[in-house]
């Protein structure tokens, strides 16, 4: 570390002190608050409780993480074009209300439990992506606020899912949809982490290695300049929400698949997190910023505090309050990066 | 795609661009007031006119940003129909907007090539990109890395970027709208001599420019437009500069000027070797009772942010400020107000008004906790109806204006009001920051005469200004600045535009200090 100073050789604590403030300054400038809370999180929750870095707790960390990883990508999505995604949570409750009526209803007619699960599945992404289509017809071309769009469709499909099913969990799922997405292993793997991590790799060469990818970006950085350069904002707009709402549908299913029923409840507090995750990830609330690795991280440190926070036996009402904290905490350390970076660090 | 076309084969005697009667109609405004325009192959054209006078429209319309109401645009004889940017593009029309159409989040090379991304497949071609945008920057020996983020660059190399983006394509036409504003003089004479390159190969070129001296440097001829309408088209040899500004204004230069007489009195602002966290740099000012003191520079010299800091909008890290005998170093915009400190901002639709409140509501903004305060702490409504009406009146607003939501008013009525906003209480120091920007000129005369009025009244009066003409024809002293420093200080008759454009740009080290 001190070996590219030849003007002084030995160097005080004082000066080395002030090296290691200037580095982390800059990791701050680059990455974000992330790195910072992740290693305070892991450092508190091993002291406090010695299950927590045991690798089966870790392996359990990952495999619950994977439903708020696919949300929150999309949701980073919806933030890289400077909107938000506040429906997400009800992306994932219609897919799961609509997937397990579909299937249940096929299981019971006597029909083949594979084609009742594939049937299913197209009939929840679909319900899923609706809603998505939805968001982005009022966004692109109705220039409605994203807040008030996903807000709306927010209570709309929940109460579309809580009608469909009188708000009673839908049960009855040919039982071999949650031997395999909620519970399955590939060598090994759980199949939700399977699905997850080849979703993660489509995503990372979306945002880095298509047009597309810099077009989302773009629209969010200044749409102004991304439309006279020849892209079309609205239909960058309209995509983003629609992929972000199949990425929330696809979370659904495997959350049904993991509960084996169709509830309406599922995705309660996935917006709220999935933002927390984002933002704490470092992509920008004005948009134009977005790493998908890094969303990654954000949703698995999200698991970690609450796994940690379980193991050390926090109640859920208190976790309520910590996670909410933690959202607050990253957009200031947001803002504050975003000072320190226009003044020219 | 990425390659563009070069210029199809002369044909004698056609223009290579040619437009009929091109109008454009805004709801509630005619931009564009049938204009009759040609441009020639391997000619510097250039749109000479006052903010709103229809230059931006006019290119905006060449460029396929928007279409014409009326009228037709021809490209080597054939009427095109340009709907939009890529359109316009494709045809081999380039813009270069003053404006900067960059993502500040992106690379240097992909806002070169956004829209437009090289692929192989489905997939981005990364490596051609960077090829492709070290090579536009090379041919142009712009000295940026194309890895860096475009919101980390300078304004200067932003603006570098910008005409990289516009040269990327081969163009017949190519539009230049203001592009040394910010350009360091060395860069400008690059580009100059990339202009006179393109010229010579026979791209026409469209170039739009305040200053004087870049249009005796490189137009071959000149149109001047005045609201929305074509004046003239006139060759560039042997014009002189008065003419052009009576092209332009419709007015002879002195009508337009007031004459200011000069009778300074006691210091009233005293800035000492301040610094700010936005880049100014150990700047030292002096204003006077009954003088007005023109500040110059380019944008993001630190004119601006000096005043500000002034003010208290901006972070003082050094440096003492005296104003009216006291120290005011660091201290609030509502106690400066309150001792006579009034400071017009430049955005007037971001800072200076409340777009939703109707004119009165608007001036009487300042004064709601001083002077309006009545019994029990209400507001004063015979008070506000004089304070308002008076003010009103000093800046010729017409009463039915006065009622309108001040968004709904036109760019010069707005600035009325937010002068207006000063006049409610007589102040000891007016900083006018960018006062006239896109007011049209008997609006900007009715204010140079306010200006003149308040000087006259024995206040302090500093003008902010990247409008040079304004800064010459009505300072007594001007301070130029120049990366954030103050680069020199002129006076009376020495404030010429040559000896104002001299200190815009940093010599060496030395001269600066």
């Amino acid at each position: 570390m001190s070996i590219d100073v030849p003007e002084r050789a030995p160097e005080t604590g004082q000066a080395r002190g002030h090296r290691l403030r200037a580095w982390l300054l800059k990791v701050f400038l680059r990455v974000g608050v992330l790195p910072f809370l992740l290693v305070i999180a892991v450092v508190v929750f091993s002291v406090l409780s010695d299950q927590f870095l045991t690798a089966q707790n870790l392996i359990n960390l990952i495999r619950q993480s994977v439903y708020l990883i696919l949300v929150s990508m999309g949701q980073m999505l919806a933030l890289a074009t400077g909107g938000f995604d506040l429906s997400v949570g009800t992306i994932v409750a219609l897919t799961s209300v609509v997937s397990a009526s579909v299937m249940s209803t096929m299981g019971a007619d006597g029909g083949s439990a594979a084609w009742a699960v594939l049937l299913g599945c197209g009939a929840g992404l679909a319900a899923g992506s609706t809603v998505g289509l939805v968001n982005g017809l009022g966004i692109a071309l109705g220039s409605v606020s994203p807040f008030i769009m996903t807000l709306g469709v927010q209570s709309i499909g929940l109460g579309v899912a809580l009608a469909l099913t009188g708000g009673v969990p839908v049960s009855g799922i040919p039982s071999a949809f949650g031997d395999l997405f909620g519970f399955g292993t590939l060598l090994g793997m759980p199949i939700p982490v399977i699905v997850t991590a080849v979703i993660v790799v489509a995503m990372y060469v979306l945002m880095t290695r298509t047009a597309t990818g810099t077009h989302l970006l773009a629209v969010g950085g200044n749409a102004k300049a991304a439309a006279l350069s020849g892209i079309s904002t609205r239909r960058t707009l309209l995509l983003a929400y629609v992929l972000c709402s199949l990425l929330a549908a696809v979370s659904g299913l495997l959350l049904t698949a993991r509960v084996n029923s169709g509830e309406a409840n599922l995705g309660g507090t996935i917006a709220l997190e999935s933002i927390a995750a984002c933002v704490i990830a470092g992509v920008s609330l004005r948009g134009g910023i977005a790493r998908v690795e890094s969303v990654v991280l954000g949703a698995i440190f999200i698991g970690l505090v609450q796994n940690g926070m379980n193991l050390t036996n926090v109640g859920s009402y208190m976790q309520m309050v910590v996670l909410g904290m933690l959202l607050i905490l990253a957009v200031v350390a947001d803002s504050l990066r975003h000072q320190l970076i226009s003044q020219g660090r | 795609m990425v390659g563009g076309r070069r210029p199809p084969i002369a044909q004698a005697g056609m223009p290579l661009l040619r437009t009929h009667g091109l109008s454009k109609q805004y709801p509630g405004v005619l931009a564009l007031d049938r204009v009759d325009f040609d441009l020639r192959r391997g000619e510097v054209h250039v749109l000479f006119g006052e903010n709103g006078a229809g230059k931006s429209t006019l290119i905006s319309l060449l460029a396929g940003v928007s279409s014409p109401t009326e009228g037709s645009i021809e490209l080597n004889g054939n009427v095109v129909r340009l709907r939009s940017v890529r359109e316009a593009r494709q045809k081999g029309i380039s813009a270069v907007f003053q404006e900067l159409s960059l993502v500040p989040t992106l690379s240097v090379a992909e806002n070169l090539f956004l829209g437009e991304e090289p692929r192989r497949g489905r997939l981005l071609d990364r490596a051609a990109m960077a090829r492709g945008a070290e090579r536009v920057l090379a041919e142009l020996q712009f000295d940026i890395d194309s890895r860096r983020t475009v919101a980390r660059l300078s304004r200067a190399e932003q603006q570098m970027v910008e005409i990289a983006k516009g040269l990327r394509a081969q163009a017949s036409v190519l539009i230049l709208d203001e592009p040394t504003a910010s350009l360091t003089d060395k860069e400008t004479l690059r580009l100059f001599e990339l202009v006179r390159r393109l010229r010579a190969q026979g791209v026409g070129i469209i170039y739009i420019s305040h200053r004087m001296q870049e249009i005796d440097e490189i137009a071959d001829r000149i149109t001047v437009l005045r609201d929305g309408r074509k004046i003239d088209t006139v060759s560039a040899n042997g014009m002189s500069h008065d003419r052009l500004i009576e092209m332009m204004t419709g007015r002879a230069v002195e009508q337009i000027y007031p004459h200011i007489q000069a009778r300074p009195g006691e210091t009233v602002l005293q800035v000492d070797r301040l610094s700010t966290a936005s880049g100014v740099r150990q700047a030292s000012i002096t204003v006077r009772r009954g003088e007005v003191v023109g500040l110059a520079g380019l944008v993001g010299s630190g004119k601006s942010e000096l005043l500000r800091a002034v003010y208290g909008l901006e972070r003082i890290t050094s440096g003492r400020v005296t104003f009216l005998g006291q120290d005011t170093t660091g201290a609030s915009p509502a106690r400066l107000l309150r001792r006579g400190f009034f400071y017009l901002p430049p955005d007037r639709k971001g800072e200076g008004l409340v777009l939703g409140f109707s004119s009165n509501d608007n001036i009487a903004l300042p004064i709601l906790q001083s002077r309006l305060r009545g019994r029990f702490g209400l507001l004063n409504n015979d008070e506000r109806e004089r304070a308002t009406r008076d003010a009103s009146a000093r800046v010729e607003l017409t009463p039915q204006n006065a009622g309108k939501a001040v968004g709904l008013l036109s760019g010069g009525n707005q600035q009325k009001v937010l002068f207006a906003k000063g006049l409610t209480e007589a102040a000891a120091l007016y900083v006018f920051d960018e006062p006239t920007v896109g007011v049209d000129v008997g609006t900007r005369s009715a204010l140079y005469r306010l200006l003149r009025d308040l000087c006259e009244q024995g206040a302090a009066v500093v003008l902010i200004s990247s409008d040079l003409p304004e800064v010459l024809h009505l300072s007594h002293r001007a301070y130029v600045m120049c990366a954030g420093q103050i680069g020199g200080e002129l006076q009376g008759k020495a404030i010429t535009e040559a000896a104002l454009l001299s200190l815009f740009f940093q010599r060496s080290p030395e001269a600066a200090a």
